[in-house]
């Protein structure tokens, strides 16, 4: 595949330089363009399997680079040191930012990235607005085309709302503003009317294109990308994040669009799919609909009276010691990581008390749920990070029916994914949503800080009361220290 | 390129889309993400545009400020998207076998 893009990278090159007009209709243009699109999608195919993904990422990078190519290579060559300047300006901050990130704070990288996706869409579809003579999108009559219109409307629009709220969102993962979701008075109404002047805007900007409504609908988008995110609480982040993966998405294919590049719209498609596809399977990991998510709100009304009576209850604490002895005598240990594991960054402890468990021959495996962390698929990154090989991380239906056999469930700061009122509490927050069986284990451990709190969900947990769970409250990270000091 | 043929484009690519994404390992949504977050940064096509056009229009001074914007942003992403997929990607190591 890599041989045929690179041919075809050079026959195009081979052309004769047709510089300056952009307009130049030169069918090798749009061959190097639809490369690249299949390059990209040659990039997620590759990521089915941990093995194949690395050379999946060298056919995306190698379709940027024809991708950008082509389009210098096509266009006017007077401004090409400000634009190198302004490459290698990004380029390098990108680069160092990706090497320096810690593993646990990806959520947030990944909701900054999705910002200034974002903003560059508004930023293009302005230039265009601007300038679109330079795009081609000009009507015979001197006006932009109508249909152009439409669509930077909806590029904008959409770029905007991916900005502002990919802003909250990292903000809200970053701790720099308050996981609590936050309540306007009439929300609702003020959202849907906001998005009906965007649309109703964006269908008046066909007949009348003066800047106003241009601008208009900018802010609006901004505003209401901003709203939108403001009432979604903490651990409803996996599926914002992944929301917000799919609009840069299709804010990228509404430019490609106006520009006719098949790149833009097959990259577009590609990622808006992804995203909403990743949005699904959260909101199905959590048996909530996708509007109930964005409507918001959830977790915002934990009753703390009712926690204070329920604490009570017997339950009974262990020690690290009992933990040590306990799993070194097991066959079979299921760990079950959660958010908890990541604030702690408690990871490669972890792995090393899993070591030694190993060492012991004891069965070691991982379950995780597709919503424990703060996007999909975080744990996996983390146990990868602290060198945990994946062939020992399962998915929850893959693991499920395993309980029954283990000798200990280790619940590592989880909490709402093995309580079993989403079972059998028709009342419960968490009704209907897949959870771990681990009441089938024969001894449960349940790392936690303190009995105080409650989960996400800020419902209680009868798992703590069981007479098979020992509760250990401690730092996630010093417990499984204290762990391997007890072997 | 005529609308019809961009759309038909854009409809077979939302559906090869849906195919190639249900088949990407659920361990490995992360780097999805990531990789994603970095291939629509092919957004760099338009700003490119914009910043090469230059001031040939009433508004091309102005468009190619935002062009070139819109550049370093998207640089950011391409760099920092195709980067930190390639660590997460390198740490996903198999059993060593004994």
């Amino acid at each position: 595949m890599r041989a045929l893009a690179g041919g075809a990278a050079a026959l195009f090159f081979a052309t004769p330089a047709m510089a300056a007009s952009g307009e130049a209709v030169n069918p090798w243009v749009a061959v190097a363009y639809l490369v690249a699109g299949v390059l990209f999608i040659l990039a997620l195919r590759g990521l089915s399997s941990p093995e194949t993904s690395r050379a999946g990422n060298r056919y995306g990078m190698v379709g940027m680079l024809i991708a950008v190519v082509t389009t210098l290579l096509t266009h006017d060559y007077a401004t090409l040191p400000e634009i190198a300047v302004a490459m290698a300006i990004g380029g390098s901050i990108g680069f160092v930012i990706a090497r320096r990130i810690p593993m646990t704070d990806m959520p947030q990288l990944v909701a900054g990235f999705h910002s200034l996706v974002g903003m560059a869409a508004v930023l293009v579809a302005a230039a265009a607005y601007l300038n679109p003579g330079a795009f081609g999108i000009l009507g015979a009559d001197g006006d932009i085309l109508k249909v152009s219109r439409v669509e930077m409307g909806l590029g904008i629009a959409i770029g905007a709302i991916t900005f502002s709220g990919s802003v909250i969102a990292f903000l809200k993962l970053n701790g720099n503003m308050s996981g609590a979701p936050i309540l306007l008075p009439l929300r609702h109404v003020i959202n849907l009317g906001t998005l009906a002047a965007i649309l109703g805007l964006t269908a008046y900007f066909t007949i009348d294109q003066s800047p106003w409504v241009f601008w208009t609908i900018t802010a609006l988008a901004f505003a209401i990308g901003f709203l939108l995110i403001i009432p979604i609480g903490g651990a409803d982040m996996p599926v914002v994040v992944s929301m917000l993966n799919s609009y840069s998405g299709w804010a990228a294919a509404a430019m490609g669009f106006t520009l006719g590049n098949t790149a833009m719209i097959i990259t577009g498609a590609l990622v808006g799919s992804s995203g909403a596809i990743l949005s699904y399977i959260m909101c199905k990991a959590m048996n909530r609909s996708f509007i109930s998510v964005i409507a918001g709100g959830f977790g915002a009304d934990s009753g703390p009276a009712e926690g204070a009576e329920k604490i009570d209850r017997p339950w009974k604490r262990g020690s690290a010691e009992d933990a040590a002895y306990m799993m070194k005598q097991a066959e079979k240990v299921i760990i079950i990581p959660g958010y908890g594991m990541a604030v702690a960054q408690a990871q490669h402890a972890l792995r090393e008390m899993a070591d030694m468990l190993k060492e012991e021959g004891v069965d070691v495996k991982y379950a995780i749920h597709p919503v424990a962390g703060r996007m999909p698929g975080h744990m996996n990154v983390l146990l990868a990070e602290a060198n945990v090989p994946y062939d020992e991380v399962f998915e929850l239906e893959d693991i499920n029916s395993e309980f029954a056999q283990a000798d200990v469930a280790f619940v590592i700061g989880a909490n709402d994914v093995v309580n079993p009122a989403a079972k059998t509490d028709k009342g419960s927050p968490i009704y209907g949503m897949p959870v771990f069986d681990v009441d089938k284990a024969k001894q449960i451990f349940f790392i936690k800080r303190s009995m105080g709190g409650v989960g996400y969900a800020g419902v209680d947990n009868e798992v703590f009361y069981m007479d098979q769970t020992m509760m250990l409250l401690s730092d996630a990270k010093k417990m499984c220290e204290d762990i391997v000091k007890a072997f | 390129m005529d609308f019809i043929s961009i759309l038909s484009i854009f409809v077979l690519a939302c559906f090869v889309g849906y195919y190639v994404v249900w088949s990407v390992t659920p361990a490995l949504h992360t780097p999805l993400m990531a990789v994603t977050n970095a291939i629509s940064s092919v957004i760099i096509v338009g700003a490119l545009i914009a910043a090469a056009a230059g001031a040939q229009a009433d508004g091309g001074q102005t468009a190619k400020w935002l062009g070139l914007v819109g550049v370093v942003l998207a640089s950011v992403n391409i760099f920092g998207g195709f980067a930190v997929t390639e660590r997460m990607l390198a740490m996903y190591k198999k059993k060593e076998r004994k």
